[in-house]
């Protein structure tokens, strides 16, 4: 479990994150959504560390994460799992070394083992025979692929996903979606997914937080989030005519009940 | 982790810049030369001559200060543009997360493996540069081979040697030093990567210069 208690975020007088509190639930796919510049983004970051909070403290299972050393926080840090927007996987290494590089910095498995992990993680995310390709040479979707299978290597406790099917097409986004809620599902980790994509919401959404303009102004599963009363978080998951239309059907399914 | 990092280093900084430090050097060597050549009028001075102006002007400035201006554009770039590309693609941000110290794992193997490299370039560079001396007091009459070798061995101070390699040394924690800061602390886009390779670069090149007149009063004897 992650709990965020009242965290606040400036750039100089631009206050990005403003007084924000939430608990991720563990086994579950928690969700941030919110539009482009809405803070999210900066909130994935400064939970995982990459941004320092100004005010606030970030939980990791009780372990206080904003008070801790460098030291600590590298050793929290390697039960960590994150896929970026890009993947981010290292350009001048194969699938293979790029899956490994966890496994080669902090374990002391030996070679086969680590092959051998390294290849449950490629076949886990269906990326069995990409081994000796190059990041350049995959597509975006298994790009992302190989970035979760990277993020799981080492057993991760926490899974972050910074967007992770922007870019892809609607086929592949819900086979990444899908891919990651099996993963939470199945290693019981709490994973955190930051998203503006509504498929992804309706798809996985276990728990849903929706941020704007840096405030947390509304929270539910997705099962909530269409009848929800929340203006700001209508104008933003009805901002489609696919999304009116639903609406519209599920009022009239309302009305004749 | 760190020895293979530093192993891919030495090819990609060192070993491939092999080409350029050998094509430079062999037409400096034979220009100096030819130069050299020009400026002695007077017949009362000896031939051999050339051969020691080639190898002085080659120890004391080319193979250290100049291969190393010509390192500062081709390895200085290389190297932010490296770094600055796995920032905005967030593959720093990704070896942070896995509690990897990424100034650490990325730079500290490009320091070790110039500081080690560029020496030997220093040398391969003196070498190249007399040799294409020699092909030009082979192929015309500047000065006779004999002779060009005898200026090449004439009152030589083995001090200017270790001087080359000193300086080199330092030049090549400049240049990976301030071409990994620019690289490394790069921000936002494509073209902010291009900008920081042109400020590494620059940057690097003055630093240098500075550094040359520093270490020739410091340590020239």
């Amino acid at each position: 479990m992650i709990e965020v208690n009242n965290i606040s975020k400036s750039f100089g007088d631009h206050r990005v994150l403003d007084d924000i509190s939430i608990v991720f639930e563990k086994g579950k796919t928690n969700l941030i959504i919110g539009k482009s510049g809405s803070g999210k983004t900066v909130l994935l970051k400064s939970i995982v560390g990459l941004h320092g909070v100004d005010e606030g403290s970030i939980l990791f299972d009780d372990r206080d994460f904003t008070r801790m050393s460098f030291k600590q926080k590298k050793q929290v840090r390697q039960e960590f799992g994150m896929l970026f927007q890009g993947a981010a996987l290292f350009d001048s290494f194969t699938v293979e070394e790029n899956v490994r590089f966890p496994l080669d910095m902090f374990t002391q498995m030996s070679f086969e083992e680590k092959v051998d992990r390294t290849n449950f993680c490629l076949q886990r995310v269906d990326m069995s025979n990409a081994n000796n390709l190059f990041p350049a040479e995959l597509s975006g979707g298994m790009r992302k692929r190989v970035g979760i299978a990277r993020a799981i290597a080492l057993n991760p406790r926490y899974l972050f996903c910074d967007e992770p099917n922007s870019g892809l097409d609607p086929q592949t986004a819900i086979r990444i979606d899908k891919l990651i809620q099996e993963i939470t599902t199945e290693f019981n980790i709490t994973t955190i997914v930051n998203t503006h994509d509504m498929n992804s919401v309706m798809e996985i959404g276990d728990k849903v937080v929706f941020i704007f303009e840096g405030i947390k102004c509304w929270e539910g599963s997705r099962d909530d989030i269409l009848r929800a009363e929340n203006q700001y978080l209508n104008d933003f998951v009805f901002a489609t005519n696919l999304a009116k239309t639903v609406k519209l059907i599920q009022h009239d399914k309302g009305a004749k009940n | 982790m760190y020895y293979r990092q530093i192993m891919r280093e030495l090819e990609f900084q060192g070993i491939n810049s092999i080409g350029i430090v050998v094509i430079v050097s062999i037409f400096v060597g034979a220009v100096i030369t030819i130069q050299t050549d020009y400026n002695i009028e007077s017949p009362l001075l000896p031939r051999y001559l050339i051969g020691v102006g080639v190898r002085d002007m080659l120890l004391l400035e080319f193979s250290s200060t100049m291969v190393a201006l010509i390192l500062a554009g081709k390895v200085g770039s290389s190297i932010s543009s490296e770094l600055g590309t796995m920032r905005i693609t967030e593959q720093i941000d990704a070896l942070e997360i896995m509690g990897v110290n990424s100034a650490s794992f990325l730079i500290l193997p490009k320091i070790v493996s110039t500081m080690f490299f560029f020496p030997l370039l220093t040398i391969l560079s003196l070498i190249v540069g007399m040799s294409g001396g020699y092909v030009v007091a082979l192929i015309t009459d500047v000065s006779s081979p004999q002779e060009y070798v005898y200026g090449l061995q004439y009152v030589f101070y083995p001090y200017y040697f270790t001087y080359a390699l000193k300086k080199m040394i330092v030049f090549a924690f400049i240049i990976t030093t301030i071409s990994a800061y620019h690289g490394y602390y790069a921000e936002g886009s494509s073209l902010e990567v291009g900008k920081s390779s042109t400020r590494a670069v620059v940057h690097s090149s003055i630093v240098i210069l500075m550094f040359n007149l520093i270490l020739t009063k410091l340590i020239l004897r």
